[in-house]
């Protein structure tokens, strides 16, 4: 049965295909559904190289980072680009590419970073390699704020086209779900989680470890960046400090509080928190009731959401689906 | 820059680094979890010197006590939460069979849900207040003008390493939490109670980010929901690259990171003084990949097969 694995993706791409179709359904869901998804493939991407290598990245929102300068560059504000980032050539700045495109080349020099990157850092293991990857996040952070021509420093650069649709967010994260699945059924998923289980176990059963990690990282950090990119043409408008700690941690904890082993935890944990989130908000904004308004005090959101991701913790650190998948095509035993 | 006053600033920084990482390797030791809630306990510290309102000029609660009273009531309240934190969210964690990664994790939403609580009850604008001015005042060494508040925090810092390691070395609660550290399990069968020893950890850890939130506020006079955050990550940073497990370790390695912090901001170009960081950090990834144990890790710290 060479396909069978595809069942489990496909099941997850039917349920990303029902939140798409509630989006159009419902408008004013659309928004929140939009960045639900667009969360989901940052957290998937994430799932891919925390889920089956076991090492704890804190630096892969600098690979969303520069997924979304490198998309902006191409696509950013037409005929006024070279004002806001003078560094840019004359070549680069006249180009005016499609955001599917665009993206495309962004992740693959996204790859490339990555490649470069982990294959330094991969030498490290455990906790030394958790340090190594968010002292990486800091160096981009720093050296994004201070490349002023290109990226416009600590200022915004804004006026990038707003161009994702729930439907293409959605289509996204289907790819990404199924290069994520594609990858834990490859032969290189099965030696990073070997290795991942046990280093040692797995390098004496002559596992070249850090060259298997460092394929499973360029894939998670091309995903991440397909994130950042739509991230950035969802809000029209990306600074350095959108791609920080805040992000960082709470993709993090969407990823931990789904589940940071099984794919349908990546998009559940994701899904389940913006909605969470975006629920809150509006609670606090002030809701009708027959019994007169209601809305909660300010903050309560960010109290809520924080009460919720220790909660599941608390009850399942495992995350709430733990090990499990979902999918409907498989056959009863 | 002057040496002198090169000098005072990098061991000023480094000690409260060193404050910090020591209170993350003290918890590493005894339960394998990075506390990365450490810097939100500092920040709790510091808010707790005021009262809770919506306004920006914030009414001094316990900032307007006597200072030896507020000093001695904010470490211990500090050490209290600290130990709360422990006993409603990091034990059952624990007790649940969580791994490294998942104690990681949990310490950051604890981090996250007192950020939040503060920004709930304080709002997030930032906030001033004066504590121990008398600390404020300057002073000249060899010609050089020094603050006195970083002469203290020096000298408060060596003074609270020598009181960890006598807790650590002469008293038994001490000895196992650090036979605990060594070697949990085998402390365990030795009746070694876990409970006990990691709620010590996290007092005496406490009791340190108590110290770092007075030095830090009388340095600074502001106070930031996010304030602790910066310190927790140099205090992360630092007891890795100091090596993990080893408490003297993770002190060299919170005054090795003061040190080139302040060094850089000192010696590079004006044009590159702005990129501090990405200097600093790129030499952590170097220190990393030179030393993966740590630069002060001696003897027992790889794992045996």
């Amino acid at each position: 049965m060479r396909w069978r694995w595809m069942s489990q993706p496909f099941t997850l791409i039917l349920g990303v295909a029902v939140l798409v179709a509630l989006a159009f359904a419902v408008p004013a869901l659309s928004r929140t559904m939009t960045e639900a998804l667009i969360f989901a493939i940052l957290v998937v991407g994430l799932g891919v190289f925390i889920g089956n290598t076991g090492i704890v990245s804190f630096g892969h929102i600098a690979f969303a980072m520069i997924g979304a300068y490198a998309a902006a560059w191409q696509t950013c504000c037409p005929g006024i680009r070279q004002v806001f980032l003078p560094g840019l050539p004359d070549w680069l700045a006249a180009l005016n590419v499609p955001l599917p495109l665009a993206a495309a080349v962004a992740m693959l020099l996204v790859g490339g970073v990555a490649l470069v990157v982990g294959a330094i850092l991969l030498r490290l293991t455990g906790t030394a390699a958790s340090i190594g990857f968010l002292s990486f996040l800091f160096m981009v952070k720093t050296v994004f704020e201070n490349w002023d021509e290109w990226t416009s420093g600590q200022s915004a650069l804004v006026g990038l086209p707003l161009v994702v649709t729930p439907l293409a967010a959605g289509v996204g994260l289907a790819l990404s779900i199924l290069a994520a699945a594609a990858y834990r059924h490859s032969t290189s998923g099965l030696l990073v989680r070997a290795a991942r289980e046990d280093e040692v176990a797995a390098h004496a059963s002559g596992i070249r470890i850090w060259r298997e990690r460092l394929v499973c990282l360029v894939l998670s950090a091309m995903i991440v960046a397909l994130g950042g990119i739509l991230l950035g043409h969802n809000i029209g408008s990306i600074s350095v400090n959108t791609f920080w700690l805040d992000l960082t941690f709470l993709t993090i904890a969407m990823l931990v509080v789904g589940g940071r082993m099984s794919l349908t935890g990546a998009v559940a944990g994701a899904v389940g928190l913006t909605l969470l989130r975006d629920s809150l908000r509006w609670l606090e904004q002030g809701v009708e009731t027959p019994w007169g308004e209601f809305a909660l005090p300010a903050g309560m959101q960010e109290v809520g959401l924080a009460l919720a991701v220790l909660l599941v913790l608390i009850l399942r650190p495992q995350g709430l689906v733990g090990l499990w998948e979902a999918d409907i095509f498989r056959r009863r035993q | 820059m002057n040496p002198v006053q090169l000098v005072v600033d990098s061991l000023a920084l480094g000690s409260q680094y060193a404050l910090v990482a020591l209170g993350i390797g003290l918890i590493f030791g005894v339960m394998r979890m990075i506390n990365f809630a450490q810097g939100d306990i500092i920040t709790f510290g510091a808010y707790a010197l005021v009262i809770p309102t919506l306004s920006d000029q914030a009414p001094p609660g316990i900032a307007a006590l006597p200072w030896p009273i507020m000093v001695v009531l904010i470490i211990v309240l500090v050490a209290i939460f600290a130990l709360l934190t422990e006993r409603l969210a990091f034990r059952t964690i624990r007790k649940r069979g969580a791994d490294g990664a998942t104690l990681l994790i949990s310490s950051f939403a604890v981090g996250y849900f007192v950020q939040s609580l503060i920004l709930f009850l304080h709002t997030g604008r930032p906030k001033s207040v004066s504590i121990l001015p008398d600390l404020s005042r300057q002073f000249d060494i060899l010609g050089v003008r020094v603050a006195l508040v970083d002469l203290v925090t020096i000298a408060v810092a060596l003074l609270l390493l020598l009181l960890v390691g006598f807790v650590l070395n002469r008293t038994r609660l001490g000895v196992a939490t650090r036979a605990a550290a060594e070697d949990f399990l085998m402390a365990r069968l030795l009746a070694v109670r876990a409970d006990r020893v990691i709620a010590t950890a996290f007092a005496l850890s406490g009791a340190l980010a108590g110290a770092v939130t007075l030095m830090f506020v009388a340095k600074t006079g502001v106070l930031d929901f996010r304030m602790g955050v910066p310190l927790a990550i140099a205090g992360f940073v630092a007891t890795v690259i100091g090596g993990m497990g080893s408490l003297v370790g993770a002190v060299l390695g919170g005054f090795f990171l003061g040190i080139v912090s302040t060094l850089l901001q000192a010696l590079l170009p004006d044009d590159l003084r702005a990129s501090r960081d990405a200097f600093l950090y790129g030499l952590v990834i170097l220190v990393l990949l030179v030393r993966p144990q740590g630069l002060f890790a001696f003897g027992a710290a790889r794992e045996r097969v």
